[in-house]
This record gives structure tokens, C-alpha cells and sequence, in this order.
């Protein structure tokens, strides 16, 4: 992707990512934090992950967004509009995000930088042999098609990943999900009864 | 990083622009367009009706004794006189609307139903050899390895524009139009999401163009009759596909707000819905944004289960699609079977409108939550069973 792309894309999370900050309307902070989510989705593409960028934009953007908004609209608008700033809660954002910065900015700057450019790495046998080695099994049949093909088998490969390598670390998560659903329902019930009727 | 100026690829440019234009405008549009047209007249079929039968060209108002009708059928221009009609009525805004959002809806439902067509493989491959192009030109406008996520991604972005109308309107029946979309949305897409895992099984394959020429060799997915399809395994896996299929239809029904789930614009409780406080060409956005989502939805339909541009029977036939080696006319005929899919499609669409009354409001969650969503998961069980004893390819 050209750099003039990326350059374009950037300022458009960080634009749209401020004005969810400086926004006074909560429908406008939330188009604004989606419309982010999208330009997101756009520098994942530029990296070649089609298959995240396209979540992003599925989950974020698309379902995530939709129920804040959802909620919002049920809200009084105008007066959350016309309430007065806290100033703690300022300077807490201020130095929050302060710390953020800081914390990107050290491990970025630790990480190694090989010089390698993606040219240098062609998708081809040699890297289809790499991978086999990392995962040390035969690799699935349609990664070994895409990869002799020449392309770039991004969501087979997420797939790999996720249900091969880390596939406890998943279960893992989906159970602390089911666990705060279950805990959610229970706790929004207002008549404490049980959670059968 | 190969989009550097020096080597950008011009045929590639020429070409892509060509079918973005193509299709997006030249057949998406008028098909959007005609489909209004079809809905009037087929409608008008099924309540014995006349239907909407006189526009044609007025040669009475010349002095000619009878209007010159296109292709001898009445009312073929109806949809330019509704255009028409759209663009001279009074554009009335409210003046308790948000303004911004009020402006901002219409083309949120409008551009996300567009862009989803980039993804649909509307044909095979086109050799324009005699054009001096030495390798026949993609009939999709973008080959992408996560085709039908690209479509469901899009497509979600769709909800904001029902949603905004219904709250930036300022009014209670917009305002519960908007309410009831977004719930509806929300709740059918996980039913449509699950409902093509088993397919994506099957074809272990993201990438609808490869979907498509694998359905043209083996087979479609719910008429498998040539080629690997008359094996044993397909016909197995033939019962969750088709499971699948009538989920995804249904969950595309809702996701469209088609009737019998068109409960965010009901006429008879909300007035108009989210569009209720819409005039002339912002209402006409809305309606022709719901005609393109319907559309697109077909083709992805016809794509994933239905073969996409596969001629029946075609390799059996001679018709198939070998790739670098498929004549013009026959790409050409592939891009019409296509079309020809869809439009049935769609008339299945227009034809369950006016023949189902429409639910009601807890109905349709429950059905969603209660029914559709089970039964989409479940059949994601269920292929993965199959698929130990009976595996593809």
C-alpha cells in the first residue's frame, strides 16, 4: 500500500478517535469511535490481514457499535449534552492516557527490527516448509493449496493458530464469556427469582 | 506494496473500474429499479390485479391514437416515471429533526447495500484476447480470500442508517422503527453468520469466486447432480446444507426487513417506521437502499448454494468453466445464468411478501432467539459429525 494510504488512514483513527473524546453528543462520539473502527479495519488490510480488518469492521463497527448506540438512543441526550465537564475525571483521562502513550512507546521502541521487508519473504514452498516445522504436523490442505498458489492463506492461518496452538487459551476465554453472560442475567433479574421461570 | 506508481498494472485499473462501474450501475441499479417494477406487477398477479400497466412512450399526446408500449409489454418505464416522481416531490424536512443524522441515514442504508457487490462472482472469466489482453479478465471485482465476510461486514454497517433515521427523525413512530430494526439486526445476523459455517465446512474455502467454479465441477451445494456430487458423501451432506440454506433464507428475509419480518416499517402499527418523516428522493434512498440489500443478498444466496453462474449440468454439457479457457460467449452466458438466478430469487422474495402475514414483534425474537439460532448451531454439529465419515475432496 502506498504510504500516502497509510498516512491518510492513521489520521483518520486518530481524528475520529479524538472526537469521540471531545464529542458532547454520545450519538456523535459513538458514528465517531465506528467511523475509527473502520479506518482500523483499513490499516489491517494494508497489512495484508484481510480476514482481521474484515472482523473488525463485522464485530466493532458492525455489532459492537450497533448496541451502544442502541442503548444511547435510549438515553436523554440533551442532557447529557448540556451537563458540565468534571475536571477530575478530566485530568484522570489526561494522565491515563499519558501512561498509555508511554507504555507504547517503550515497548515499541524495544522491539527488534530485522529490516526485512515483505519482498524478501515471498509466499512460496520454503515458507509452507517453515510453518510445517513450527506447528510439526502436516499443515491442512487447503493451507498447502493457498500457499503453493501464492497467496496469502491469512484466515486458515488464524484458524491454525487459534484452534491448533492456543486452542486451551480459547476455550478458556469463551468460558470466562459464558461465565459473565450467565453472571449478567443473573445480576440484571429484578425480582432475584430463579433463573429458570 | 506493489501499488507503487512505476508498475501499477493499467489493464488492472481499466478493467476493475469498468466492472465497478458495470455492475454497480449499469446492472444493480436498473435491476433495483426494476425489481420495484416486478413487485408492483407481480403483486398485482397474485391479488388479481391489473397492476401498474400504461407507462410507456405517450405518443397521445402527439396525436397518436395509442402510447407506444416498450417490448409491446404496458408499463416497462413505470420506473422512470417513479424516479420522476421521486425527484419533483417536495423534499420536507421536519423541524424537529437532528439535521445532520436526518441527511446522514438515507446514504448509510443506500452505500453499504452498493458495496457488497464487490465481492459476488457474477461470472466466470472474460477472454478479451482479441482486446490484446493476454489473460482473461476476473467476471468479480474483488477476489478476495474472505469473500462472504467482507458481504456480512458491510452489510452490518447497514443498521446505522435505519437506526440514525429512527432517532435523528425526533418522533415516536421513526423512533420504535429504529428500536425494532436494530434488535432485528442484531438478532439475525448471528443466525446468518452460523448458518454458512457448515458450508464454508464443506467447501473449506473463504473465497466465493473458488465457491462458485467448485459448484461448477461438482455440483451445486443443494443440487448436487454431476460430477463428485453424485457421490455418496455429498448426498449425505446434502441434509445440513439444505438446513443451512433455509436458515440463511429466512435470517436474509430479516436482515433485509423483507415481510414477514418487515416489523420496523409496519403500516399498520408504525405509520411508515423509520422512514416515516422521510419525502421525495430521502424516502426513495431508503426504498431503493432495502431493493439493492435484497439484491445482493439474493446473489450471495444464489452464490453460496445455488451454484452462482454454473450452468446446470454444465460440464456435462460442455458448458463449463475451464479456466484460460473459456470462449467469450460462454462467460458471457455465464454472467446471464447468473442474473437469471437472481431475478428468480428475487421473485421468490416478492412472491413470500405477499403471500405470508407478517409476525408479530416478541414472535420474531423468539423465533430468532428460540429457533433459528439452536438450529443454526446445531447443524454446525451436525456437518462436523457428517464430515468425519463423509469428508469432501
Amino acid at each position: 500500500m502506498p504510504v500516502l494510504l497509510f498516512y491518510l488512514f492513521a489520521a483518520l483513527v486518530v481524528g475520529f478517535a479524538l472526537a469521540v473524546v471531545l464529542a458532547r453528543n454520545p450519538v456523535t462520539s459513538a458514528l465517531c469511535l465506528a467511523v475509527s473502527f473502520v479506518g482500523l479495519a483499513a490499516l489491517f488490510l494494508s497489512l495484508d490481514a484481510y480476514f482481521i480488518g474484515t472482523l473488525q469492521v463485522l464485530v466493532y463497527a458492525g455489532a459492537v457499535m450497533v448496541l451502544f448506540l442502541f442503548i444511547i438512543m435510549l438515553m436523554d441526550v440533551k442532557a447529557e449534552e448540556s451537563s458540565a465537564r468534571s475536571r477530575g475525571a478530566q485530568a484522570a483521562g489526561f494522565a491515563l492516557a499519558v501512561l498509555l502513550l508511554i507504555e507504547v512507546v517503550s515497548i515499541s521502541s524495544a522491539l527488534k527490527r530485522s529490516g526485512d521487508t515483505l519482498g524478501q519473504h515471498p509466499i512460496s514452498a520454503p515458507l509452507a516448509a517453515k510453518l510445517r516445522q513450527q506447528s510439526g504436523r502436516p499443515l491442512l490442505k487447503g493451507l498447502e493449496a493457498d500457499l503453493a498458489k501464492g497467496e496469502l492463506p491469512d484466515a486458515k492461518l488464524m484458524g491454525e493458530a487459534l484452534f491448533g496452538r492456543h486452542v486451551f487459551h480459547l476455550q478458556l476465554v469463551g468460558l470466562l464469556l459464558v461465565v459473565a453472560t450467565v453472571g449478567v442475567v443473573a445480576l440484571s433479574r429484578k425480582d432475584g427469582g430463579s433463573l429458570s421461570s | 506494496m506493489e501499488a507503487l506508481p512505476a508498475d501499477l498494472d493499467l489493464a488492472f485499473l481499466v478493467t476493475s473500474l469498468v466492472k465497478i462501474v458495470g455492475l454497480t450501475f449499469m446492472v444493480i441499479l436498473p435491476m433495483v429499479a426494476y425489481s420495484v417494477y416486478a413487485e408492483r406487477r407481480f403483486s398485482a398477479v397474485i391479488q388479481d390485479r391489473v397492476g401498474p400497466n400504461r407507462v410507456g412512450v405517450p405518443l397521445t399526446l402527439f396525436g397518436f391514437k395509442k402510447d407506444w408500449q416498450l417490448l409491446g409489454i404496458g408499463g416497462l418505464l413505470q420506473p422512470m416515471a417513479d424516479g420522476l416522481k421521486f425527484i419533483l416531490k417536495e423534499d420536507f424536512t421536519p423541524r424537529s429533526v437532528r439535521t445532520f443524522y436526518y441527511w446522514l441515514a438515507p446514504c448509510l442504508t443506500m452505500v453499504p447495500a452498493l458495496l457488497t457487490c464487490a465481492v459476488l462472482p457474477f461470472g466466470s472469466e472474460l477472454d478479451f484476447g482479441f482486446l490484446g489482453l493476454n489473460q482473461p479478465v476476473k467476471a468479480v471485482i474483488a477476489d478476495l480470500g474472505v469473500g462472504p465476510l467482507y458481504t456480512f461486514a458491510i452489510a452490518s454497517l447497514g443498521v446505522y442508517g435505519i437506526v440514525l433515521a429512527g432517532w435523528a427523525s425526533n418522533s415516536k413512530y421513526p423512533f420504535l422503527g429504529g428500536i425494532r430494526s436494530s434488535a432485528q439486526m442484531i438478532s439475525y445476523e448471528i443466525s446468518l453468520g452460523l448458518s454458512v459455517i457448515p458450508v464454508f465446512m464443506v467447501f473449506g474455502e473463504l473465497n466465493l469466486p473458488d465457491i462458485a467454479s467448485f459448484q461448477d465441477r461438482n455440483g451445486w451445494l443443494i443440487l448436487p447432480l454431476w460430477g463428485e456430487g453424485l457421490s455418496i458423501g455429498r448426498w449425505v451432506l446434502w441434509v445440513p446444507m439444505l438446513i443451512s440454506f433455509l436458515i440463511f433464507t429466512v435470517a436474509m428475509f430479516a436482515e433485509t426487513n423483507r415481510l414477514p419480518f418487515d416489523l420496523a416499517e409496519c403500516e399498520t402499527e408504525l405509520v411508515g417506521g423509520y422512514h416515516t418523516e422521510y419525502s421525495s428522493m430521502k424516502f426513495a434512498l431508503f426504498f431503493l437502499g432495502e431493493y439493492a440489500a435484497m439484491i445482493i443478498g439474493s446473489g450471495l444466496a444464489v452464490t453460496l448454494f445455488l451454484g452462482g453462474w454454473s450452468i446446470p449440468f454444465g460440464p456435462v454439457l460442455g458448458l463449463g468453466h475451464v479456466p484460460g479457457e473459456t470462449p467469450l460467449w460462454l462467460g458471457l452466458l455465464h454472467i446471464g445464468c447468473f442474473l437469471a438466478k437472481v431475478v428468480g430469487f428475487i421473485l421468490f422474495f416478492i412472491l413470500i411478501r405477499w403471500s405470508l402475514p407478517r409476525f408479530r414483534f416478541d414472535q420474531l425474537m423468539k423465533f430468532g432467539w428460540l429457533f433459528l439460532f439452536e438450529a443454526a448451531l446445531a447443524n454446525v454439529l451436525l456437518t462436523a459429525a457428517l464430515m468425519v465419515w463423509f469428508p469432501v475432496k
